[in-house]
């Protein structure tokens, strides 16, 4: 039995007014990874990561209790919880995952960041200022919390001067793109996404892969932000050759993901009938989004699924006799391998 | 006395909500991943008649759509299903209980 929906997301809607984000997570681990590339903080530029990919493995501690609640008598309590939920931070006691767990996500956002240096882009970061843009708690409609959440993150924005944001998920770029300015009277913010980044720069690959592997659309890049060819081009350029699903492009079929918080089980039924539409096509699946990646990797049958950004990463490194020629003559640095 | 009705008529003029567009073919149901049928015509018919208690009973449903687009995909009407899905979401949030 799912727990009580309203109080579920009123836990959520509460943690975004009270803590900034929908399972508060703490902000030191969320942008480790930006502290060991050195990137330096702020500018008129800025990489906003949204912390999307690094909250997955959070989620996934929650929606495993939240399985384990929904068959018990606890369930009934989720209405006290809420209420204790306003003066404790909930996430704390029962959402940590390993060191491990959140390794493969906080890569993604080093990846995205390592690709833009790679093709010369000039972007700073925010650090503790890079917060959740309230996908969720916009996507069950706690319209009131996203909208006071949304002022304070764009005053946040300005106070740090910054006047583009470049995103790495389809649902951050689609809240700051294309939510906000709804919410918000004068929002002037660019918005690009890194995957159009990297194509408007005709990025080049100096390791190209030479690998099949099939595309899987999110559906808001797909049939919200039109973001389809940015990265088919660099895929491409990155010498994958990839195989189109028959369900693509703007007719992409849903991972399931935006039910797995309250309804873990639908997720899991659309998520197999994608992986049996994707299976049969390549060994490798190329993902551009968290929620699609942690969906579809569950439900996974004799395929793997990967970030986008993996592929780019491991083809723009240089080759290996490009990384001893740089490496022999010169004073060991600090910004190798970036 | 139907709440619901005062709420989505509120709703047409302050955010948007379009469901008179519907013309209750059934090609969004088609292509919906979730294959639910009542999502989203006939759910708008609920709401159009003001039916609070048949709206509030599909509470499930309408938290578990994807959002995903895939019948606006196909809607001949241009009718913005998700946002209506949302509104409704949110009108369940604060009165539907
Ligand atoms: S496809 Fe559009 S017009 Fe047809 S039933 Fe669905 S919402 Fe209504
Ligand atoms: S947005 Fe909702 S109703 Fe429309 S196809 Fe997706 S799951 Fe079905």
């Amino acid at each position: 039995m799912p727990l009580p929906t309203q109080d579920v997301v009123g836990i959520l809607a509460d943690n975004l007014r009270i803590r900034r984000n929908v399972l508060p997570i703490p902000a030191r681990q969320a942008t480790r990874w930006a502290r060991a590339l050195d990137l330096p903080r702020g500018g008129e530029v800025v990489l906003y990561t949204g912390l999307m990919y690094q909250l997955i493995p959070y989620i996934e501690r929650l929606v495993a209790l939240e399985r384990r609640l929904g068959d018990t008598p606890l369930a009934r309590l989720t209405g006290l919880g809420r209420r204790l939920n306003r003066f404790v931070n909930g996430v704390a006691f029962v959402a940590r995952p390993s060191a491990g767990e959140r390794a493969e996500y906080e890569r993604v956002p080093a990846n995205a960041a390592r690709l833009l240096r790679r093709a010369g882009v000039e972007f700073g970061y925010l650090y503790e200022d890079d917060l959740y843009a309230g996908t969720l708690a916009y996507d069950l409609g706690a319209d009131e919390a996203v909208a006071a959440h949304a002022r304070r993150v764009v005053a946040i924005l300005r106070k740090n001067g910054v006047r583009e944001v470049i995103t790495i998920d389809p649902h951050t770029t689609n809240m700051l793109r294309s939510v906000y300015p709804r919410l918000i009277g004068g929002y002037d913010l660019r918005v690009r996404n890194y995957l159009e980044v990297l194509a408007e720069r005709g990025m080049e690959f100096a390791s190209p892969l030479g690998r099949r592997a099939v595309i899987h659309d999110p559906c808001v890049y797909a049939r919200y932000e039109n973001i389809l060819e940015p990265p088919r081009r660099l895929l491409a350029s990155a010498g994958v050759d990839v195989a189109e699903p028959e369900k693509a492009g703007s007719l992409t079929w849903c991972c399931g993901g935006p039910a797995e918080a309250l309804y873990p089980a639908k997720a899991a039924a659309v998520a197999a009938a994608r992986v049996a539409q994707l299976r049969d096509i390549a060994p490798d699946c190329v993902t551009m989004c968290p929620i699609c990646l942690v969906n579809l990797r569950k439900a996974a049958d004799g395929i793997r699924f990967r970030d986008i950004s993996e592929y780019l990463v491991e083809a723009s490194a240089p080759p290996p006799d490009a990384t001893s020629a740089v490496r022999r003559p010169g004073p060991a640095s600090g910004r190798a391998g970036r | 006395m139907s709440t619901l009705i005062a709420a989505p008529l509120d709703m047409t003029v302050r955010d948007g909500f379009d469901a008179e567009a519907c013309m209750n073919c059934g090609f969004c149901s088609a292509t919906c991943p979730l294959g639910v049928p009542i999502l989203p015509r006939r759910l708008f018919r609920y709401v159009l008649f003001g039916m609070d208690d048949a709206v509030r009973a599909e509470t499930e449903t309408i938290f578990s759509c994807l959002l995903c687009r895939s019948c606006e995909q196909s809607c001949p009407a241009g009718v913005h299903i998700t946002e209506n899905v949302r509104l409704l979401r949110g009108w369940l949030l604060r009165e539907g209980r």
